[in-house]
C-alpha cells in the first residue's frame, strides 16, 4: 500500500497551480459573473492543453483515458483558484456520452481539446437547472431512460454565487433511449459528485490559506489576531476538517478507478465530508475576516460564495449520507 | 497510489483473524477498572503474548513479531472487529515502550520489555499533578540525589490504571535552576518506580461512572536506583515528549477501534432504529464516514512513514479527530437505544452488556487525556498553520 499521490500526480497539481496563479482567476470569475465569458473560454483552452478535459475521455477519442485520481487532483486545483464554468458538468457529460458509445462519442475529441463546452442537469438529482447553459455548446438532460439535447434554455436564474449561472433546459431532441442511458447517467453522476467533492476541498483550502494570511497580519489590541486562541482553535478545526476529507476524496477516486468495491458509497462519503469541510471553512473565513470578509470587493468573497452551492450540488448532504448507509 | 494489501499482509490478517476467533472470550471480561476485571485482563495479556500477539510491532527478541506499521494497523482492525478485550497494558505498551526503544539502555529494554509483553508487570503513568495539568512543565514533584539513586517526593494524580498496576513512570524535578530562570522544561528527570515501594501511597479516584480508573499517588522519600532513570537526568522533558508524540500519534487509538465501533453502530441502527428518523440516520452515516476518514488518514501516515517520513505535529490533528469522533459515535448509539441507553454495564438488561454506556463514559475523557484538545488545537494552529504564539 502506498496511499499517497505519486510524484507525477503531485507535479500535475503543481503545474495546474502555476498555470492558474498566472491566469488571475479572480478577474476571470468577475467577468464570468457579469456575463463576459471570453476570459473564461481562454482559460478553458489552457486547461484543456494541460490535459484537464482529457481525464474523462478515452485515448481513442483523443483523451488521456479515464483517470479519476488525476481528475480529483485537477478539480482540487480548480477549486483552489475558483475557476468558473461548467467544469464538473463537462467532465461528467464526457463520461455519459462515452458510456452511450457509437455516434455519441463524436463529441469527445472536442471536449478533450477544450473546443466543446458541455453542460447537463445533474442526473439523478432534483435540480431542474443546468449550470452555464447560456454559454455551453451542448446542453444535455437525462430523464429516466431518455437523453435529450436541450433546444433552448430559460433565462438565467441568478444564483447567490453570481459565477454560477443557472437556467432551465427545455425542448430539444432525443439523443438516446433505454436502460443503458440510465446506467451511463449513474456513472456520470458518480464522476460529477467526485469532481464536486474535490473542487469543494480546493475551495476550502484557499479559504483557509487566505484567512491564515489575514489573521497573521491583522492586529488588534496590539497583537496579531491570529495569536488569540478563539481564532486559532477555529482555524485548527478547519484544517482538521480539510485534512480528514482529503483522504476520503483520494480513496473515492481510487475506488472509481479500480471499479472494485462500492465506489458510489465511497464517493458519497467524500462528498458529504467535503461539503461539511468547505462550509466550515467558509463560515470561519468570513468570521475571522470580520466586516472585511462581508464585502464583495475582497476576492475572498469569490470563494465564500462557492462554498454553499458546492455543498448541495451533485448530491445534497442528506442524499450522500443516505447513500453511505445503502448496502 | 493504491490502497492494496500485499499477499503477506493478507496472510497476516488471516492469521490474526483466525487466532482471535479461536481465543477471544465469548462473553466480555468484567470491567478492567475493577480488581477482578483487572486480573482477568492481565490473564488475557498472557494469552495474547503466549502466541506473540500482545506487542506485534516490537522486535521478536522482546516478544513481538517485528510487524510493520501497516501490519500493526491490520492487527488492530482485526482485534477490535473481533470484540476482543481492552488492553490493560496499554500505558506501558503505548507510552513507556516507545520511550525505552528510543532512549532506554539495552539493559533496561531486556529487563523491562519482556514482562510488559506478558502482562506480568502492568504500568501506570504518573505525569499530572494537582497544580500541573496542561502546563505539565510546572510540575513540583522532586527527585533528589541519594546514594546509588534518587529519592522521590511529591504528589501525582490522574494516574491511569494505578489503582491495580505494578509500576509507574513519570517526570520529576531534579534541578530547580530551570524554574528560577523561567525555563521550567529544564531539570526534569524521567524515572520508573514500583507502586508498592516504601513511601508510595495509592489513593484510587472514582471515575464519572464510579470505577477507580485512575488514582492519586503520594510519594514520600521513595528510593529509585539509577538503573531506573531513562535518558540523562535533567533531560526528562525531551525524553517524555517523544512519548507524547507516540501517544497522540498513531499508537494510542488505532482506527480499528473506530471502524469496528462504526460497524457495530450501523448494525444497531439497522436492527433497532426507526428508518424514518433521517436525523439519526445522518449521524450514523457521519460516524461511518468519520471512522473511514480516520482509517484512510492513518493509512496515508503509515505510507509516509514507510517512505522515510515522520509523524510530527499532525498527531495533534489525530487526537482531536478521534476523540470527538468517539463521543459523537457513542452519543448517537445512546440516543438510538432510547431508554436502554443509560443502562450501565452492571445491568442485566443492558444492550450489548452495557458497552455503549460504558464506552460513552470513557469517550468523554478523550478530549481531556493525552493532552487536552485545547492544547492540541494550539499545536495545530502554531506548528501546522504557522500562527503566532500567544498567551494561553
Amino acid at each position: 500500500m502506498r496511499f499517497l499521490l505519486d510524484d507525477e500526480q503531485r507535479e500535475f497539481a503543481r503545474s495546474l497551480d502555476a498555470l492558474l496563479k498566472a491566469a488571475d482567476t479572480p478577474a476571470v470569475v468577475r467577468a464570468w459573473s457579469a456575463g463576459d465569458h471570453n476570459p473564461g473560454r481562454a482559460l478553458w483552452g489552457r486547461l484543456a492543453e494541460a490535459g484537464v478535459f482529457g481525464l474523462s475521455v478515452p485515448e481513442e477519442h483523443d483523451g488521456l483515458g479515464f483517470l479519476p485520481v488525476e481528475l480529483a487532483v485537477a478539480f482540487t486545483e480548480l477549486g483552489r483558484h475558483a475557476v468558473p464554468g461548467p467544469l464538473v458538468e463537462t467532465v461528467a457529460a464526457a463520461v455519459l456520452l462515452d458510456g452511450l458509445g457509437d455516434r455519441h462519442t463524436t463529441w469527445l475529441p472536442g471536449i478533450a481539446s477544450g473546443k466543446t463546452v458541455v453542460t447537463l442537469r445533474p442526473p439523478g438529482d432534483d435540480s431542474p437547472y443546468a449550470l452555464d447553459a447560456d454559454m455551453a455548446d451542448l446542453v444535455l438532460v437525462v430523464t429516466g431512460d431518455t437523453l435529450r439535447a436541450a433546444g433552448s434554455t430559460s433565462s438565467v436564474q441568478p444564483s447567490a454565487d453570481p459565477a454560477r449561472r443557472l437556467s432551465r433546459p427545455t425542448g430539444g431532441t432525443v439523443l438516446a433511449e433505454g436502460p443503458h442511458v440510465r446506467r451511463a447517467a449513474e456513472h456520470a453522476a458518480d464522476v460529477g459528485r467526485l469532481a464536486t467533492a474535490a473542487q469543494a476541498l480546493g475551495v476550502g483550502r484557499t479559504l483557509l490559506d487566505r484567512t491564515v494570511a489575514h489573521v497573521r497580519e491583522r492586529h488588534q489590541f496590539g497583537r496579531p489576531v491570529g495569536s488569540f486562541q478563539a481564532i486559532k482553535h477555529r482555524l485548527a478545526d478547519v484544517l482538521i476538517s480539510l485534512e480528514f476529507t482529503a483522504p476520503l476524496v483520494r480513496a473515492a477516486a481510487l475506488s472509481l478507478a479500480s471499479a472494485a468495491g462500492d465506489s458510489g458509497r465511497d464517493i458519497a462519503a467524500a462528498k458529504a465530508a467535503a461539503g461539511d469541510a468547505v462550509h466550515l471553512a467558509a463560515r470561519t473565513a468570513l468570521q475571522c475576516h470580520g466586516a472585511l470578509g462581508y464585502t464583495d470587493e475582497l476576492d475572498l468573497s469569490l470563494w465564500i460564495r462557492k462554498a454553499r452551492p458546492l455543498r448541495t450540488a451533485w448530491g445534497t448532504p442528506t442524499a450522500c449520507r443516505a447513500r453511505v448507509l445503502t448496502n | 497510489m493504491d490502497l492494496d494489501f500485499s499477499a503477506a499482509e493478507d496472510a497476516f490478517r488471516a492469521e490474526a483473524r483466525a487466532w482471535l476467533a479461536a481465543h477471544v472470550p465469548g462473553t466480555p471480561l468484567p470491567s478492567l477498572e475493577t480488581e477482578q476485571g483487572f486480573a482477568a485482563h492481565r490473564t488475557w495479556e498472557r494469552t495474547l503474548s503466549a502466541d506473540r500477539w500482545s506487542v506485534v510491532s516490537w522486535p521478536e527478541e522482546y516478544g513481538g513479531r517485528g510487524a510493520s506499521v501497516l501490519e500493526w494497523l491490520i492487527f488492530e482492525e482485526e482485534y477490535y472487529a473481533a470484540g476482543a478485550p481492552g488492553r490493560v497494558s496499554q500505558n506501558g505498551i503505548n507510552l513507556l515502550a516507545p520511550t525505552l526503544f528510543e532512549h532506554g539502555t539495552p539493559e533496561q529494554r531486556a529487563r523491562i520489555l519482556p514482562p510488559m509483553a506478558t502482562g506480568e508487570v502492568i504500568w501506570a503513568q504518573a505525569w499530572s499533578e494537582p497544580e500541573a495539568g496542561s502546563d505539565l512543565a510546572s510540575l513540583r514533584s522532586t527527585a533528589r540525589r541519594a546514594d546509588g539513586g534518587w529519592l522521590l517526593n511529591g504528589q501525582k494524580t490522574w494516574s491511569s490504571r494505578a489503582a491495580f498496576a505494578d509500576r509507574a513512570f513519570g517526570l520529576f524535578r531534579s534541578d530547580r535552576s530551570g524554574v528560577d530562570e523561567g525555563r521550567p522544561h529544564r531539570g526534569l528527570t524521567y524515572l520508573m518506580f514500583p507502586l508498592d515501594a516504601d513511601g508510595v501511597t495509592v489513593r484510587p479516584i472514582g471515575r464519572l461512572d464510579g470505577k477507580p480508573a485512575f488514582a492519586e499517588l503520594f510519594l514520600d522519600d521513595v528510593f529509585v536506583p539509577d538503573e531506573d532513570v531513562i535518558g540523562e537526568p535533567g533531560q526528562g522533558w525531551r525524553v517524555a515528549m517523544s512519548t507524547a508524540g507516540n501517544e497522540r500519534g498513531l499508537t494510542l487509538r488505532s482506527p480499528g477501534r473506530f471502524t469496528a465501533a462504526a460497524d457495530r453502530l450501523t448494525r444497531l441502527w439497522r436492527d433497532r432504529a426507526d428508518p424514518s428518523d433521517t436525523a439519526l440516520r445522518d449521524r450514523v452515516a457521519d460516524a461511518v464516514i468519520g471512522a473511514r476518514a480516520y482509517q484512510l488518514f492513518t493509512y496515508a501516515g503509515a505510507s509516509r512513514l514507510a517512505a522515510g517520513g515522520s509523524i510530527g505535529a499532525e498527531s495533534s490533528m489525530n487526537k482531536v479527530y478521534w476523540s470527538e469522533l468517539d463521543i459523537a459515535l457513542h452519543e448517537t448509539a445512546l440516543d438510538l437505544l432510547g431508554p436502554y441507553g443509560e443502562l450501565a454495564d452492571r445491568a442485566d438488561e443492558a444492550p450489548e452488556h452495557g458497552s455503549w454506556a460504558d464506552g460513552h463514559t470513557f469517550s468523554l475523557a478523550g478530549p481531556i487525556y493525552a493532552g487536552t484538545n485545547e492544547i492540541q488545537r494550539d499545536i495545530v494552529a502554531e506548528r501546522l498553520l504557522g500562527l503566532p504564539k500567544g498567551r494561553r
